[in-house]
């Protein structure tokens, strides 16, 4: 128990190092925010463009595919600023600088999950939630206890999501030891497909999104228990109020690919 | 008399065009980079087309354009995604922030030309490596659909031409901005955004609300991609791509021309710190 809390401890002071680290450019730091918030805010200007064309998307309305938006952006802007050193792991592989992080008493992963936390991540958070916020003022949602517990653990539940894309994308450079980009169409395309409801992709699409990355875990399913609906795809009520756990349980299989890998690792020698 | 003038201004172009495929066959190197991009820019594509279909089965109200124009606009879009002006030139940044620009204006060429000439091979060496294979595939499988006429190719493609000269003048002209910014960082952010959203890779143009056409018809960027990609659809008929011509080369010339002079003073107080 100690030991957690310790490292706990330890990994929250990596977060400090590098955060005080960034905000020595401050200048920079609010450019690239504010970059990176239009950058992503843009497509939300497209969704609103169409819906003000075409009224409705195979029946949702745009408050509803907002939430969705709103979760999926959220949800990938926490993975990614908290797993950027898992995103930019093959460095390490490539130079060889692994074999120090192996030499250090502690875990690989705290190691590597320290490496870096990106404060710039933080515009596509804003934008993400300015448009949840927006979605839920203008849905007539019932709201309980459960229900909001139900859309945190669903934002959490994308946030674990991503994380574990992130860390698989960091194992695989263990044998190939070159950054792949291929992953990035899961990551970033991940987040495009969540941003609608699942019921407008085709069957494959669909079920590669439900059970190989399970996007539909930590947005879809739940959604349509937050909104009070019956899924038109026939999950019952059980399965979406239970599919946020899917986000979490894609991390944990992550990580132990992950210890799979280091065990594989063998050092460039540079 | 005649010809060695004509054999003078030959020998003017000839350091460009050697320019242009020397840095040609560098880029055609980069062929993991272009498998990479392909398989992304299939997976958008195959997205946007199924996003596309549901709105478009949702309403039945007249749309300008119809679902099978959208979707070969969308996979135009992904084949040619490499064609737009969306990065700085990264050895004219490096070179700008490490003060080797200064050997730049030793070289006995015209150096808006010599940045013109890197930026045409950086649009379309990447481009010509990406875009075959996702015709290919779009085309058999995905609803990708030739142009209706042969006169409407035959408009895309001078329009394509077209879009590339005003595209390269726009690169160009954030490439020498970075004579004032030195880093570029908010510019290689923000500029790629506006160039997203109202040039047609968000979504094509005339799908946006009515008030907004008219903005969109006075700024260069659906030079860029949206009316290329509507004269192959047919949408707008091929009689006029001498007109759409006419625009990008207009464009083109007030982009050079603002270029240029953006350049003279950006040389005129570019100091080099030695070393």
């Amino acid at each position: 128990m100690l030991k957690i809390l310790d490292a706990i401890r330890l990994y929250f002071r990596y977060l400090g190092i590098s955060m005080r680290a960034q905000m020595q450019y401050r200048a920079s730091f609010l450019m690239m925010t504010v970059g990176q918030c239009a950058a992503t805010g843009i497509e939300f200007l497209g969704i609103w463009a169409l819906f003000a064309r075409f009224g409705s998307l195979r029946g949702w309305t745009l408050p509803e595919v907002a939430l969705f938006y709103g979760i999926i952006n959220c949800g990938f802007a926490v993975a990614e600023s908290l797993g950027r050193g898992f995103d930019i792991f093959p460095e390490l592989v490539k130079s060889g600088d692994f074999d120090r992080v192996l030499l250090r008493p502690r875990s690989t992963i705290l190691q590597i999950a320290g490496r870096e936390f990106q404060l710039m991540r933080f515009g596509r958070l804003a934008q993400g939630l300015a448009v949840l916020i927006w979605a839920l003022l203008h849905l007539k949602i019932v709201w309980d206890f459960a229900r909001a517990a139900l859309l945190c653990a669903t934002i959490g539940s994308a946030a674990y999501l991503f994380y574990g894309l992130l860390v698989l994308q960091a194992t695989m450079s263990f044998w190939t030891v070159e950054t792949l980009e291929i992953l990035n169409t899961v990551t970033y395309g991940g987040t495009e497909t969540g941003q609608y409801p699942l019921t407008i992709y085709r069957p494959w699409f669909r079920r590669f999104f439900t059970f190989v990355v399970p996007i539909a875990c930590a947005n879809y399913l739940p959604v349509g228990a937050i909104l009070g609906m019956a899924d038109p795809l026939g999950a019952s009520t059980w399965a979406q109020w239970s599919a946020p756990a899917g986000g979490f349980v894609f991390l944990l299989i992550s990580l132990q690919i992950w210890k799979v890998g280091v065990r594989h690792y063998r050092s460039t020698g540079s | 008399m005649v010809s060695p003038v004509i054999g003078g201004r030959g020998a003017a172009f000839r350091p460009y065009l050697s320019i242009l495929g020397a840095r040609f066959r560098v880029l055609l190197q980069y062929r993991a980079a272009a498998v990479a991009g392909f398989g992304t820019q299939l997976f958008w594509g195959l997205i946007r087309m199924m996003i596309f279909t549901g709105f478009y089965a949702s309403t039945t109200r007249a749309q300008p354009m119809s679902l099978p124009q959208v979707i070969t606009y969308v996979w135009l879009g992904q084949a040619l995604f490499a064609m737009l002006p969306w990065s700085l030139d990264a050895e004219i940044r490096a070179m700008i922030r490490s003060g080797a620009v200064a050997y730049e204006l030793v070289r006995p060429l015209d150096l808006y030309s010599w940045w013109y000439c890197r930026c045409l091979a950086a649009r379309v060496a990447p481009t010509l490596l990406r875009s075959l294979p996702l015709f290919c595939v779009a085309g058999i499988f995905f609803g990708l659909q030739a142009p209706p006429s042969w006169s409407s190719g035959i408009a895309w493609f001078a329009a394509t031409v077209g879009s590339l000269l005003v595209g390269c003048a726009f690169s160009n002209l954030m490439n020498i901005s970075l004579l004032w910014t030195i880093t570029g960082d908010g510019i290689s952010r923000l500029v790629p955004t506006l160039v997203f959203a109202l040039s047609g890779m968000l979504l094509p143009l005339p799908l946006f609300p009515n008030w907004a056409q008219r903005i969109l018809a006075f700024i260069p960027f659906r030079d860029m991609v949206d009316l290329p990609f509507r004269l192959y659809v047919g949408q707008i008929p091929a009689v006029e791509a001498g007109s759409v011509l006419a625009q990008q080369i207009a464009w083109t010339l007030i982009l050079m021309f603002f270029g240029r002079w953006l350049l003279a003073r950006g040389l005129s107080r570019l100091v080099v710190q030695g070393g």
